[in-house]
């Protein structure tokens, strides 16, 4: 028995055995704007958890005589808003609302829609024809229009918001899901495994889902800003967190009264939406390079 | 060609049979009974059914829907609650006023759009590229609606060069084509341009980049072909994508306008579209709905058989 | 053999007894419907494989040729299951599939082993976890410990290779790991699809030899699939020839190194680089491309690029027989069947 030697003759790979995860982290350490970008989104997201205890003023309650006091007030240091709330308090506190109902759907909607993309894209045949024929008429709808039909229909609250964003964004994760399925489905290592006598659900179980799962999960991250600010147009536009609630998108609306008095102030919500939406998209683009994901 | 327009044309039909269903799911979806916002408070058991009787609203749900879109076929798309007019009349009029404002922000955003995507593919990983790119992440992550209210603040809170509201000198809701109107048309076009600037620049980029890069470039150059030639070559070959992306937008700024209308009130489908939701006039924003998203649909239409006419390395048969 | 390697394999027990063919093929038929137009519509049909009968002996390694597109690969697809078959029968061992024998209890008898090693391993997946699962999935019990002792009998220690990925092995230890997974299941039957194909000539030659010793030891069957005659003749007991879908002859390798009884055989064969200068082939080499299997040929499929064809060939096809003086040799030609009608039928048709 002499055939282990004969591998000597092959040389064997120098590098060390890496898991493909270990590879990501190593790469994302390295790039310093993806890192930032994650410390921002998860900083704003602590904050909101541990909002009770920081020692902020209460965002609940107002005073007639301070309202509208301009950012750099003694004891508000962001100024308060149109009912004498403290500004700095209901911006930390409104990450609670506008986070969640901002990240919330696409994590709904990556579940189900991966769940319909991979069984479309694995099945095929007339299962694909059903699913996919449905996903293709929710896509005759631009995004925005969708969620505002939705919600509109609905009425306002923060349930009627998770539902309609997430049958937004079940579409654009079913038809990505479906696509990287069916490219993998036709490897020939899928076939191997096929050849064992596995059952499809094992199959894909073992097989599919781990090499299907990163480009989904890369590009449903890449949602996660459009949510972000479709979920606090939703409010801005009065058709998702009630008031007094505070939610930046609805601070934005109540806070338009005030621009003539004290502009800057009222554009202070809309700032916390677009540094939360742009750590998002980037975090989402290191995201895809870290993991190799093309486009 | 014409078959593949004949396919494309056949492909159309299921999408707008589902979108008119979830048009009239929309209706079905809203809480509460659709006669409460006819009826009187006061109404007897028995005036409740024949008034459920007259709407057809005691018949199942498929017949309820065959009815519904029998009388869209005709053109009628029932009353709007809260005016009492025509909905297609209501709708129609400012579908107008948002083509407008789409229009008008396409115009904007696509030369612009395209002429920056041009020069950071052009320039690859020049300082110029990674502004571009900046640009238009930045332009992808801004909430459209809060930076119209920072313009608004810009120009017309602090230097008053711009009006913020409406359409018109006092409010008016009708449209003309001179200064005073074209006024109110700037800060909204220029909001909702934004978007399809950055969104086109980084298509225009990608594919510019990667035209650069091919093997045919190579041969041009090696012909002899002067800079200005190969870049004529390599804009033809990018037109047939960018132009699909443009017209998916055009599209995107129609539908997406509804939070620019707000802002500003410009009195377009989307402003409309608020109004019917506040009165729960549910007709009138299934109307609304509906023609947006037929009008989406045409959209993606258009586009893909230009693109199929223009692409010549697209075989469509 | 040590001790180990018998707990390790448990092959399916024998139930035809040394005289029944381990694998017999009736009629294999597999269509691929070409869809297009306007709805999708069905508009031809590719007549991959089309009435393939052949049998496999216990013990013995039938060989495969044919060029690219005659249906090798979906042959050996149809073989497990994993391309569904139109028609036809697959008798393993005397119980046909679908009767007595389930698609499952077929893929542990049987087992294959792919051309390309990279894309037949699931890249998130150690080697051991690959070579683990089908023994996994077939309820055997110790999985890892059944892979750890087939890698180290496939040549690859299993304390290096164990936990590392597809893509930190070369391509002769990958298809080594391929090995091992398809002999975990103990199949008594391996089909190797172009299992070497891919590899380095000196690489090749390793895996050839631990091929033949495998065999040897776990008594294996196999069927081995290449467009390289020089490797089907080194492995292969009997050669099978195909072509556009059909079995145009069937012999053991002596015998049809000798002679080849088909003009398309000979053709095949001449085109082989020769190894021996005073040897060169005088045979024109075969025109053109293949016929499109869409709409193959009538009669002989070959007789659109066949020297001898004659009227007969072109409506009538051929009958697979034994030829007169050797029965063992399997042909489907009209020169070799006296009763068909060809001019030259019956007479030794100079080379």
């Amino acid at each position: 028995m002499t055939l282990v030697e004969t591998t000597a003759v092959e040389p064997a790979p120098a590098q060390k055995p890496q898991g493909y995860w270990a590879g990501v982290g190593a790469r994302l350490v390295r790039d310093p704007l993806t890192m930032i970008c994650a410390g921002v989104v998860l900083a704003l997201i602590l904050a909101a958890v541990f909002a009770p205890w920081l020692g902020l003023a209460d965002p609940y309650k107002g005073s007639m005589i301070a309202r509208l006091k301009p950012i750099g007030t003694t004891g508000h240091l962001l100024g308060t808003d149109e009912q004498g709330r403290d500004m700095f308090a209901r911006l930390i506190y409104g990450g609670r609302l506008t986070l969640f109902i901002g990240l919330m759907p696409v994590v709904l909607a990556f579940f189900i829609g991966s769940a319909l993309g991979i069984v479309a894209g694995f099945v095929g045949g007339l299962t694909n024809t059903i699913i996919m024929r449905t996903v293709d008429v929710f896509f005759a709808f631009p995004s925005v229009l969708l969620a505002i039909a939705i919600s509109g229909a609905l009425g306002a609250g923060i349930v009627n918001s998770l539902v309609s964003l997430t049958i937004v964004f079940i579409p654009p994760i079913t038809r990505v899901a479906e696509a990287v399925t069916s490219g993998v489905r036709a490897l020939d290592y899928i076939d191997a495994a096929r050849a064992t006598g596995a059952s499809a659900l094992t199959v894909i179980r073992v097989h599919v889902i781990g090499n299907v799962l990163s480009p989904i999960f890369v590009y449903a991250t890449s949602l996660t800003s459009v949510c972000m600010i479709l979920a606090a147009g939703l409010s801005f536009l009065g058709i998702g967190v009630r008031p007094p609630e505070p939610e930046w998108g609805l601070m934005l609306n109540t806070l338009r009264s005030a621009i003539y008095i004290n502009p800057w102030l009222s554009a202070l919500p809309g700032m916390m939406i677009f540094v939360t939406s742009l750590c998002l998209n980037l975090l989402s683009d290191g995201l895809r390079s870290a993991m190799n994901v093309r486009d | 060609m014409l078959s593949y327009l004949i396919r494309r044309l056949i492909l159309v039909l299921p999408v707008a049979f589902g979108v008119s269903v979830i048009c009239f799911l929309l209706v079905q979806i809203a809480p509460g009974d659709p006669l409460t916002a006819i009826m009187p408070v006061d109404a007897t058991a028995e005036e409740q059914a024949a008034m459920r009787a007259a709407y057809g609203l005691d018949k199942p749900l498929p017949v309820q829907y065959a009815i519904w879109i029998g009388n869209l076929a005709q053109g009628n798309m029932g009353k709007s609650i809260a005016t009492g007019r025509p909905v297609a009349g209501e709708v129609f009029g400012a579908v107008q006023n948002s083509l407008l404002l789409a229009v008008s922000a396409a115009i904007i955003a696509f030369p612009i759009g395209t002429f920056l995507g041009f020069l950071a593919g052009y320039s690859r990983d020049s300082w110029i590229d990674r502004a571009v790119t900046a640009l238009s992440i930045t332009g992808v992550s801004v909430p459209n609606y809060w930076l119209g209210i920072v313009l608004v603040i810009i120009f017309s809170v602090n230097l008053g060069w711009l009006p913020s509201m409406g359409a018109g000198p006092g409010g008016s809701q009708s449209w003309a084509w001179d200064w005073l109107h074209l006024r109110h048309l700037i800060l909204p076009a220029v909001t909702l341009a934004v978007v399809p600037i950055g969104i086109v620049a980084r298509t225009v980029r990608a594919l510019a980049g990667d035209i650069l890069t091919m093997d045919f470039v190579q041969a041009l150059y090696a012909k002899g072909m002067s800079r200005a030639d190969v870049l004529r070559h390599v804009a033809r070959n990018a037109a047939a994508t960018a132009l699909s992306v443009m017209g998916l937008q055009l599209g995107y700024l129609l539908g997406g306008s509804i939070l620019i209308e707000t802002v500003f009130n410009w009195p377009g489908s989307g402003f409309l579209l608020s109004n019917a939701i506040f009165q729960r006039d549910l007709p009138l924003l299934q109307g609304t709905i509906l023609v947006l998203a037929m009008f989406f649909v045409a959209m993606n239409l258009i586009v893909d058989v230009a693109q199929a006419a223009i692409d010549p390395r697209i075989q469509r048969t | 053999m040590s001790a180990t390697d018998v707990e390790t394999y448990e092959p399916l027990p024998d139930t035809g007894g040394p005289a029944q063919p381990l694998l017999m093929v009736r009629n294999l038929r597999k269509y691929f419907p070409v869809r297009g137009g306007i709805l999708g519509r069905t508009q031809a049909m590719v007549q991959a494989v089309d009435g393939v009968s052949f049998e496999v002996k216990k013990g013995e390694t039938l060989g495969i040729v044919g060029e690219s597109g005659c249906g090798k690969s979906t042959t050996a697809k149809l073989l497990i299951g994993l391309t569904p078959k139109d028609e036809g029968e697959i008798i393993f061992d005397g119980i046909d599939l679908g009767e007595g024998l389930s698609l499952k209890q077929l893929r542990k008898g049987v087992q294959m082993v792919f051309q390309d090693s990279y894309a037949t391993l699931n890249p998130r997946m150690t080697i051991e976890a690959s070579v683990a699962f089908g023994a996994r999935v077939q309820g055997l019990d110790d999985p890892e410990g059944r892979a750890r002792r087939l890698m180290e009998r496939v040549g690859l220690d299993p304390n290096r290779f164990a936990h590392r990925y597809p893509h930190e092995l070369s391509g002769g230890q990958r298809q080594r790991v391929n090995i091992a997974r398809a002999l975990a299941m103990s199949p008594r039957l391996v089909v190797l699809d172009e299992a070497v194909s891919a590899l380095d000539k000196s690489v090749e030659a390793q895996v050839l030899n631990l091929l033949s010793d495998l065999r040897r030891e776990f008594g294996l069957t196999y069927i081995f699939i290449s467009h390289d005659l020089n490797v089907v003749r080194y492995i292969s007991d009997r050669i099978l020839v195909m072509y556009l879908g059909e079995v145009v002859e069937v012999a053991p390798v002596d015998s049809i190194w000798a002679e080849q009884a088909h003009p398309y055989t000979r053709s095949l064969f001449s085109a082989m680089p020769a190894m021996d200068p005073d040897h060169r082939t005088k045979e024109p080499p075969l025109s053109g491309d293949p016929p499109n299997p869409i709409n193959p040929p009538s009669g002989c499929r070959f007789h659109t690029r066949c020297r001898f064809a004659s009227e007969v060939c072109k409506t009538t096809p051929p009958r697979l027989a034994g030829l007169a003086r050797n029965a063992q040799h399997l042909v489907a030609c009209h020169l070799h069947d006296a009763a068909s009608g060809h001019p030259k039928a019956g007479q030794e048709v100079a080379a």
